[in-house]
């Protein structure tokens, strides 16, 4: 039986997707708000405002009504909160995200990363990730869903997959503490790792982190080392970032699929025709399980117009978590829907302000 | 309306556009003049792998054929309109002039005598070489072998490549770096941000005499690109603040170029005579717009410590703004308001704090920040501080402020600490010595010689030979 939360056909114009995804939104609200199979959370939150979320919540629009999602949540609220009662029998992963300082935020989840890289395996290509090929993956493990979300991604395509782990909190720290030497350690640690693996097994595809996989590039040839597809996951991918990447780490000849994902959303599909446009990447969410929207940053509530840059919010709409409008600590231009995504895109996403960090060199 | 010149990366090759860009605009009007492709890092990093391919070509060329080469640069560098990109852009040496100081707000008059500065660099780089290495044959840069002064010597590279991270304060500083080339070791160049025309003349130039373009690079770029510079070549120049330079402060591949704190030392045997001695006092700090760091930001009298700043600040007070075109024009307009606005609101706390005056101020009209044709200046300026630890004592801004302070000749060393270059006003013996022998001074001037002096063949902000050869024990059976 097809589930209308768990898929649903591409529209195939704007005015289908906004119809199918206040659809989708009525089935999740009504899903997460119903005595039966309700998130205790939500379920609470409606009877303190005094709201009938199934009669109030008809579209998209209408989730103004719920408070925006605030992160803190996902580091105080135990999680027995956000079990939907219709999974109260089914233990539950738990998913970290940040953490580099304090208390991480914690997602729980059960199926959901499978049914996000499940649809995502069929837009790969099989020449650049062959089915059967092994992967690498050199980034965060530990408690991310992404190292699980990886693994069963090369799974589903019938490829074992090898892993390297980086500690992006340890990472952090260092660079904040200005041990830059230790930082520097610390990757050259993984690296020798990866290519310990790249020179004993074979492995067609990657999946890594920009500056992971520049820092390879270094070391070795990536076509030679047999790798013919990259996929690629990370803020730091300016136009002339990824362009270095196509044409001189990747040499040309490796197929480069960038993603812009986390462990709140699931993970977003880019326009393939990034070269002919400048490397500039558009990314388009899952929707309707995932929205992604580029609003004005002094006024979260209004979109910014198509080609100006705004602050990302996410709102994520599956059985297993609703997340209403949270800000994102990401910028990134507002894109106009294409024929294959008849939505609003996401293009540069990059760090939040990450402009203004730019350095401003001394006077001399 | 012509689209703006697009300024490359240079990569030991053919230009490269880079899609990250920023521009570079007339400080005056915000027009701008140029679109600058930014490297990113990864393309430092990539490039350097070449370096020890690229070093070899250039060290196959003959010694003669690349001092030659120097010197046939220098007619395209002073008079020739010289390519900006590969795509038919062109600049001539009035255009280049009229957009650095468009840029970075110095005046054509200090932009012309800077370029004569370079020019001079080229064509005597024989005489600069015989400098630095203390007069070895030059034969032996081709072959690594030889004898000076009856002892056999012989020189290791230390580097493949030289990085130069350059500032935007002025062009003369492209002459630190110059004499690489001729010592056969390829560059890799950073531009300030507000000056790439400077080395990117340099470098067009070099190539119009027949330099090969895989014997330099040309990065503009961002922090990161110019961390990779310090960190891939091995050795670097690196000019900046003391934030900027602090990472790298004892890295023995990082010549640091941070503030010169240069002094002028009047001694008890001429302090009665400091009339005789304004003119020397003058031109340490105002020559070149006071943007150098050989320029004096301090004096150290024993005595007559408010007659000195006293005349001194009637001196400089007379230098009043000029308009970028007067050929009178000595002061430079800050490309960067805010930068005019933090030195002059440093100045002021410092004196709000006590213990220092502002001597200067009562010699000009108005305040010591001006405007005029759009562009702010800041007017020479002389304090007297009361104590040698004053913190405005030993600081430098980039303008013409110097420091007058008292201090008891036997308390000079201990008093002035790091200094690139001291004047020594004196023949006190004693102080002389205590000068001669303080690993604090880098240049020593004896005798009523400008600190903003340079002498060629005197290696000054480090010795370049030295840095980018190592001396080895050599032992040869006859014959071999």
């Amino acid at each position: 039986m097809s589930d209308p939360i768990e898929s649903a056909p591409r529209p195939a114009s704007p005015e289908e997707a906004a119809e199918q995804l206040d659809a989708h939104v009525r089935a999740t609200v009504a899903w997460h708000f119903s005595a039966e199979t309700g998130t205790p959370f939500w379920i609470d939150r409606a009877r303190d405002l005094g709201l009938d979320a199934v009669e109030e919540i008809t579209t998209f629009a209408d989730l103004a009504r719920l408070p925006r999602f605030d992160g803190e949540w996902l580091r105080s609220e135990p999680h027995a909160r956000f079990v939907p009662r219709a999974f109260a029998d089914r233990p539950y992963t738990i998913f970290e995200t940040g953490g580099t300082t304090g208390m991480p935020k914690q997602r729980i989840g059960w199926d959901d990363y499978k049914i996000d890289y499940a649809a995502f395996s069929s837009t790969l290509d099989d020449d650049a990730f062959p089915p059967g090929g092994a992967w690498l993956m050199i980034g965060p493990t530990g408690p991310r869903r992404l190292r699980l979300a990886i693994e069963f991604l090369a799974n589903h395509r019938g490829s074992p997959c090898y892993f390297v782990d980086l500690d992006p909190r340890w990472v952090k720290r260092l660079i904040r503490e200005r041990q830059f030497d230790q930082a520097k350690a610390y990757m050259e640690h993984v690296l020798d790792q990866a290519e310990q693996i790249l020179k004993h097994r074979e492995v067609t595809a990657l999946f890594t982190t920009p500056k992971l996989l520049e820092a390879l590039g270094e070391r070795l040839s990536i076509p030679e080392a047999g790798i013919r597809g990259v996929f690629c996951g990370g803020t730091e991918m300016a136009p002339q970032n990824v362009r270095f990447l196509c044409e001189e780490v990747l040499e040309g000849e490796v197929t480069f699929v960038p993603t812009y994902g986390n462990t709140l959303m699931g993970l977003a599909e880019h326009e393939k025709d990034f070269a002919s446009n400048g490397y500039s990447i558009t990314y388009h969410a899952p929707q309707p399980r995932a929205v992604v929207r580029v609003v004005r940053p002094d006024d979260p509530d209004v979109l910014v117009d198509h080609d100006e840059w705004g602050r990302v919010e996410l709102t994520t709409l599956t059985r297993e978590l609703l997340l209403p409008r949270f800000l994102e600590r990401d910028e990134a231009i507002r894109r106009r829907p294409t024929a294959t995504h008849p939505w609003d895109g996401a293009g540069e996403v990059r760090p939040f302000r990450a402009n203004e960090e730019r350095i401003v060199e001394g006077v001399y | 309306m012509p689209s703006l010149p697009h300024i490359p990366v240079l990569r030991h090759g053919p230009a490269y556009e880079s899609l990250d860009t920023v521009e570079v605009r007339d400080h005056r009007t915000g027009t701008p003049l140029a679109v600058v492709s930014q490297a990113n890092a990864g393309i430092v990093r990539r490039d350097l792998r070449k370096a020890g391919a690229r070093a070899a070509s250039l060290r196959a060329r003959p010694i003669d054929e690349l001092l030659d080469l120097c010197a046939r640069a220098v007619e395209p560098f002073l008079e020739g309109t010289l390519p900006l990109n590969d795509a038919g852009d062109e600049q001539s040496a009035d255009q280049y002039v009229r957009a650095l100081s468009a840029t970075s707000g110095m005046p054509h008059a200090l932009v012309r005598a800077n370029m004569e500065k370079i020019a001079t660099v080229l064509r005597d780089m024989p005489a600069i070489l015989r400098g630095l290495t203390r007069g070895l044959d030059p034969a032996v840069l081709d072959t690594g072998v030889g004898v000076q002064n009856g002892v056999p010597v012989s020189y290791a590279d230390a580097a493949d490549a030289l990085g130069v991270v350059l500032p935007s304060n002025s062009p003369g500083v492209n002459s630190i770096w110059l004499p690489a080339l001729a010592l056969k070791t390829p560059v890799v160049l950073k531009p300030g941000r507000e000056e790439p025309w400077t080395p990117l003349r340099i470098l067009r130039a070099l190539e119009a005499a027949g330099l090969p373009r895989e014997a330099f690079g040309f990065y503009p770029t961002t922090h990161d690109g110019a961390a990779a510079i310090l960190e891939g070549c091995g050795r670097s120049q690196l000019f900046g603040d003391a934030r900027t330079t602090a990472p790298y402060a004892g890295n023995p591949a990082v010549e640091i170029h941070g503030p010169g704190r240069s002094k002028v030392v009047l001694g008890p045997d001429e302090a009665d005579r400091w009339e005789t001695h304004l003119d020397v006092l003058v031109a340490s700090v105002a020559r070149n717009g006071g943007r150098s760091c050989i320029n004096a930001s301090t004096i150290v009298v024993p005595a007559h410590g408010d007659a000195v700043a006293e005349a001194l600040a009637a001196r400089l007070a007379a230098i009043e703004p000029r308009p970028a075109d007067d050929p009178e024009a000595t002061l430079c307009a800050f490309a960067n308001p805010s930068v005019a606005e933090w030195i002059d609101g440093t100045i002021a706390a410092g004196l709000a704090a006590g213990g220092a005056v502002d001597v200067t101020a009562r010699h000009r009209d108005g305040d010591r920040s001006v405007t005029l044709d759009g562009s702010t200046y800041l007017r020479p300026t002389v304090v007297r501080c009361e104590r040698p630890d004053h913190e405005l004592a030993n600081t430098e801004f980039l303008f013409p402020y110097v420091a007058v302070v008292e201090v008891p000749s036997d308390h000079v060393v201990a008093a002035i600490g790091p200094s690139l270059v001291v004047t020594a006003i004196t023949r006190d013996p004693a102080l002389r010595q205590a000068l001669i022998r303080s690993p604090h001074v880098e240049r020593l001037n004896l005798g009523p010689i400008p600190t903003s002096h340079v002498d060629w063949d005197q290696p000054h902000e480090g010795n370049l030979f030295e840095f980018l050869r190592v001396r080895r024990a050599v032992a040869r059976d006859e014959g071999w």
